[in-house]
């Protein structure tokens, strides 16, 4: 990496000395959990140069697909962009980004969000489900499995987050009539206008009891 | 988005202390992080309250105790509010996807901002996002507008279906700030624009939606929350109307009605309840109180259609939850 230029030096010194401000603040406060103890003790001792890096990002411990991850994120990644970018997890798609489509959809402890507007670092010690995690080795779940025989789908743009959101609307009890299913299916769009088969595809697996 | 610095608290008096200048809470952020993308909130810090312990749903002598950050889902679907709050169950499933409804809080809710287009483009003037800059809406495409209480500085609604429920069960909002707690109605939670369009509610700076109370249940049945919107699901309301009873044979006892969509809080029809209490449940006597309702009323040049859909949504919320067709 080339050197920073003094400028840009500067501007960082000064947020840096803003964000050194506030956690002496916290320490007095005795509220605040985010920082480590290392951290709190080095902004005390002014020691800016050493942990200048480590300010940039924040410490996040999440587990994604019953994997266990020790992370650095900067608090700006949503949950989306940590996925995709940084653990390479591209099957959870980004489509509006910003919880219009349903493309992102994930299961936070086993309930279903817009993994767009929700970042990274307010999941802490939360389990994530992304449709990676659905299969078992080489068998589909059973969701995968009836979108495939109902032509649940064109594009496919729209599928993993579709699938997502129908693995926990079945979860939800949400399934008495085709009119619940669509109504509580609602937070996903698809623009080649797949919804048809995708109920039926919801009906199926409703039906067989899973 | 614009960076900033995120904080986590872990007890509610720490949280209202971490709050410094140009600093917001995130709950469930699902309007937050929204307004942060499109570069219309820039904070340069963050309070992350979501471990902070406010998510009880309890009885109490007087009532329920809902904690500010439940789930939307969590207090839809919560028994005791199906059985003895079935008009606040129906107002949350209208609103936003069954995702958003697993993220969004109840004191997030009561905090989302307009969905003015206006508002929402920084290229463009308003007068909530800048103070001063003028009211896009007001000669603009104004089809999704208030036509209630809006002044010449903004004529923006505001876009909670939950809200209009609580309004309706006259819920009280509580709130904690640095210098101690205090107690609302939650009718006086949100303001209308007048000179200052930028304050969509009375918080103080500093100060935390911590819980809400609902009375006991005074309208178990005979509810009803009728929203109108441009698709079958998933739209904010063009018009809304909740609609409580109470009926004494056939005979209106008590009768709550609010509308949404409207204005720039949720719009109370004391009128429309003053006229019904104590007459017969007939749908003409709906239909005088639908006119009653729509006195005052005021159009810009692409809503003149809600003033013909209101009075009707009102009619049709009071027929379907009393269950009178004639």
């Amino acid at each position: 990496m080339a050197d920073y230029s003094d400028n840009q030096s500067h501007e960082e010194d000064l947020e840096h000395s803003t964000r050194r401000s506030f956690f002496k603040q916290s320490t007095a406060f005795g509220a605040i959990a985010l920082t480590p103890a290392a951290l709190v003790r080095a902004a005390e001792h002014q020691w800016d140069e050493k942990i200048a890096d480590v300010f940039e990002k924040m410490p996040l411990n999440i587990e994604v697909n019953g994997v266990k991850h020790s992370l650095k994120v900067e608090p700006r990644t949503t949950l989306l962009d940590l996925l995709r970018e940084q653990l390479d997890l591209t099957g959870t798609k980004k489509g509006c980004d910003r919880g219009q489509c349903g493309a992102c959809t994930v299961h936070v402890n086993g309930v279903r969000i817009n993994s767009c507007l929700s970042l990274a670092v307010s999941n802490e010690g939360k389990k994530i489900t992304t449709i990676e995690g659905l299969a078992v080795g080489d068998n589909l779940h059973p969701m995968q499995d009836a979108f495939i025989r109902h032509d649940g789908f064109q594009c496919g743009y729209c599928t993993s987050g579709q699938i997502m959101s129908a693995v926990a609307l079945v979860k939800e009890g949400r399934t008495h009539s085709r009119e619940q299913i669509s109504e509580f299916m609602s937070g996903n769009i698809c623009r080649c206008g797949a919804y048809s088969n995708i109920v039926k595809a919801i009906e199926d697996v409703k039906n067989s009891g899973l | 988005m614009n960076p900033f610095t995120y904080v986590r608290a872990t007890e509610t008096s720490g949280a209202i202390r971490a709050l410094g200048r140009d600093s917001h809470f995130l709950a469930g952020g699902t309007n937050l992080i929204d307004l942060m993308k499109m570069g219309i909130v820039t904070p340069e810090k963050l309070v992350d309250i979501t471990h902070l312990p406010l998510k009880h749903i309890s009885r109490t002598p007087t009532g329920l105790s809902i904690g500010a950050l439940c789930t939307n889902s969590e207090v839809a679907d919560h028994p005791l509010v199906l059985k003895h709050y079935p008009l606040l169950s129906m107002a949350f499933n209208a609103g936003a996807s069954p995702q958003l409804r697993n993220m969004a809080t109840v004191g997030g809710n009561m905090m989302q901002r307009t969905r003015c287009p206006y508002f929402f483009d920084t290229a463009l003037p308003c007068n909530k996002r800048v103070p001063g800059s003028g009211c896009g809406a007001l000669q603009g495409y104004n089809r999704m507008h208030a036509i209630f209480g809006a002044s010449d500085q903004c004529i923006a609604v505001n876009p909670s279906d939950m809200s209009i429920a609580l309004t309706a069960l006259e819920a009280t909002v509580h709130i904690q700030g640095a210098r101690g707690g205090r107690i609302l109605p939650f009718a006086d939670f949100h303001r209308l624009p007048g000179d200052t369009p930028e304050k969509d509610n009375v918080l103080e700076p500093g100060e935390l939606i911590t819980s809400l109370t609902l009375p006991l249940p005074a309208f178990p049945d005979h509810v009803h929350y009728l929203k109108i919107r441009d698709r079958t699901s998933y739209a904010f309301a063009l018009v809304s109307v909740a609609a409580a009873l109470q009926l004494d044979g056939g005979n209106v006892r008590a009768v709550r009605l609010v509308m949404g969509g409207v204005a720039h809080k949720p719009w109370r029809l004391e009128a429309a309840e003053d006229f019904l209490r104590g007459k017969p449940a007939t749908v003409e006597n709906f239909r005088q109180a639908a006119y009653l309702a729509m006195q005052g009323a005021k159009a810009y040049a692409y809503n003149q259609f809600k003033l013909t859909l209101a009075p009707n949504a009102i009619v049709q919320a009071l027929k379907t939850a009393s269950g009178v067709t004639a």
